[in-house]
């Protein structure tokens, strides 16, 4: 494509169907403590 | 659902339901912009055509309109939700999986802005003992089903004035978590006052993070962080801490501080932090009520908006430079980032994640404490108000009705619940001005990411 660059694959629809196992850490404990930002949290089964 | 926005000549569209990140060239933004929606014929409609020829060459438009129209079939430019559903018929059968245990509601310093009330959450000033530390373990291991990992976070007030009750804590817990196949992974916040090298090599073995709170510039530090006697603690702590996250190999710790109404310009903070060393950081915007002087206003917006671009700008030309940091709101990993599931239902509080004051009174997360009315129960009795429990469960970004239009919602799930009950009155009903502050945020993580992109195929990988 010449106009329009994707950066990435769009896996946001597929993570639905897995469903969340929940081992991952708990977006609050690592820094933030007063606002909620889930985006930088790492998945445990990646 | 799409957003387009302009950082540094830089166009992107996110799609929101799909996460596709696009940048686009100024043409093929205009014309996303004209469109507004999905496109429904096989041809640029003939109204765009006329309009945006005068600007561009009509057979770079019917290029770029196709290319649209590649993308919006295979559903990454103007998805629709496939979400909604899905979080209505949403059971989430929620165990405990993380706690921030109040080892101390007691501090060695009066931060100006402390949501503590400067460490003791307007209640008693007093310390956790182990009784009730043990009994909260047992609490978390009892209610924690079948996951494996636990977070404990030691929180205070300042958990240092008690470390003798940390270290027993973690001793009884890493007893524990062999008869029950958990695995327990402990954080500790702390100023700084009182880290010396013992407890400096006992949380380098013991802990996967630590926080280290300071807000950047000495003058900025000083004014807000204060000791009992009014004097400021930077001069004392930023050695300590510099030392301890070189110990650490420069990983798995943040220097966290709190920007307010005055260091509008807390981008040279977070740059200050990066001067000196810190590979790992985190600079927030004060929550306060509307009346202190320290209060970011509405009027201020503009001025952090500015002030959030630059510090994007720079971060990535640090990057570029070999110079790179972490700054924790601008880290979104495109790829491999958590789940829907994750990013629908957020932070936790009041069903996944705890807080324990030190009495073993449980509130839904360390910023509710003090709140009779959401006190969910104590570690004694070993049981969870269910009505509480119920009310944060079920709260997810569907249930808030300010997130339907937002494009921002997948990244921060809907804000943080405690922001939204104190200011608002629901947790459901996010506060507009954090809301506007994660909008900003988003972008320039986003602007950062597609950035970092075009470094790694620059450089070939």
């Amino acid at each position: 494509m010449k106009h329009i660059k994707t950066c990435n694959k769009a896996t946001l629809k597929e993570s639905m169907k897995k469903g969340g196992c929940g081992e991952c850490q708990t977006s609050c404990q690592s820094a933030c403590k007063t606002s909620c930002t889930v985006a930088n949290q790492k998945c445990e089964r990646v | 659902m799409i957003h387009q926005f302009t950082i540094d000549n830089t166009n992107i569209v996110l799609d929101v339901y799909s996460g596709a990140v696009h940048e686009v060239d100024d043409m093929t933004r205009d014309l996303i912009k004209e469109l507004g929606k999905k496109p429904e014929q096989k041809e640029i409609p003939a109204n765009i055509l006329e309009k945006l020829s005068e600007k561009y060459p009509e057979e770079e438009l019917k290029e770029a309109y196709e290319d649209i129209l590649e993308l919006s079939e295979e559903d990454l430019l103007f998805s629709e939700d496939p979400y909604s559903e899905y979080a209505k018929h949403w059971h989430k059968n929620s165990v405990v999986k993380a706690m921030c245990l109040h080892i101390a509601h007691d501090c060695n310093l009066r931060c100006k802005y402390c949501f503590a009330g400067t460490g003791n959450y307007e209640g008693q000033r007093g310390l956790m003992s182990l009784e009730v530390g043990k009994k909260a373990i047992d609490f978390v291991i009892k209610n924690s089903g079948n996951r494996r990992n636990i977070e404990i976070d030691f929180f205070g007030g300042e958990p240092l004035l008690n470390f003798d009750v940390v270290k027993g804590i973690v001793e009884y817990a890493r007893e524990e978590e062999k008869k029950y196949n958990k695995n327990f992974r402990f954080t500790i916040t702390t100023n700084g006052i009182l880290l010396d090298e013992d407890k400096k090599k006992y949380i380098n073995e013991n802990m996967v993070n630590i926080v280290l709170s300071l807000d950047g510039r000495k003058e900025v530090n000083d004014r807000m962080r204060q000791r009992v006697d009014g004097t400021g603690c930077y001069d004392s702590i930023v050695g300590k801490f510099l030392d301890i996250a070189e110990s650490r190999g420069q990983d798995n710790y943040y220097v966290r501080g709190t920007f307010t109404r005055h260091n509008l310009d807390f981008a040279e903070d977070v740059l200050h932090f990066a001067d000196l060393g810190f590979k790992q950081v985190s600079v927030e915007p004060v929550v306060a009520e509307k009346t202190e002087d320290y209060a970011l206003q509405e009027e201020d917006l503009p001025a952090i908006y500015d002030e959030y671009e630059k510090l994007a700008i720079e971060y990535v030309k640090r990057r570029k430079e070999g110079k790179g940091f972490n700054f924790f709101h601008f880290m979104i990993d495109l790829e491999g980032g958590p789940c829907v599931a994750k990013r629908l239902s957020g932070c936790g509080s009041g069903h996944e994640y705890i807080a324990v004051t030190p009495d073993g009174d449980i509130y839904p997360c360390h910023q509710f404490v003090g709140d009779e009315s959401m006190k969910m129960g104590d570690v004694f009795s070993g049981t969870m108000d269910e009505k509480i429990k119920t009310m944060f469960e079920s709260s997810n970004v569907y249930t808030k009705p300010k997130c339907a239009d937002c494009f921002a919602k997948f990244y921060c799930s809907g804000g943080c619940p405690a922001n939204a009950y104190k200011y608002c009155g629901d947790i459901n009903e996010p506060l507009e001005m954090s809301c506007k502050l994660q909008q900003k945020r988003v972008e320039c993580a986003l602007y950062c990411a597609v950035k970092f992109q075009q470094m790694k195929e620059e450089q070939g990988e």
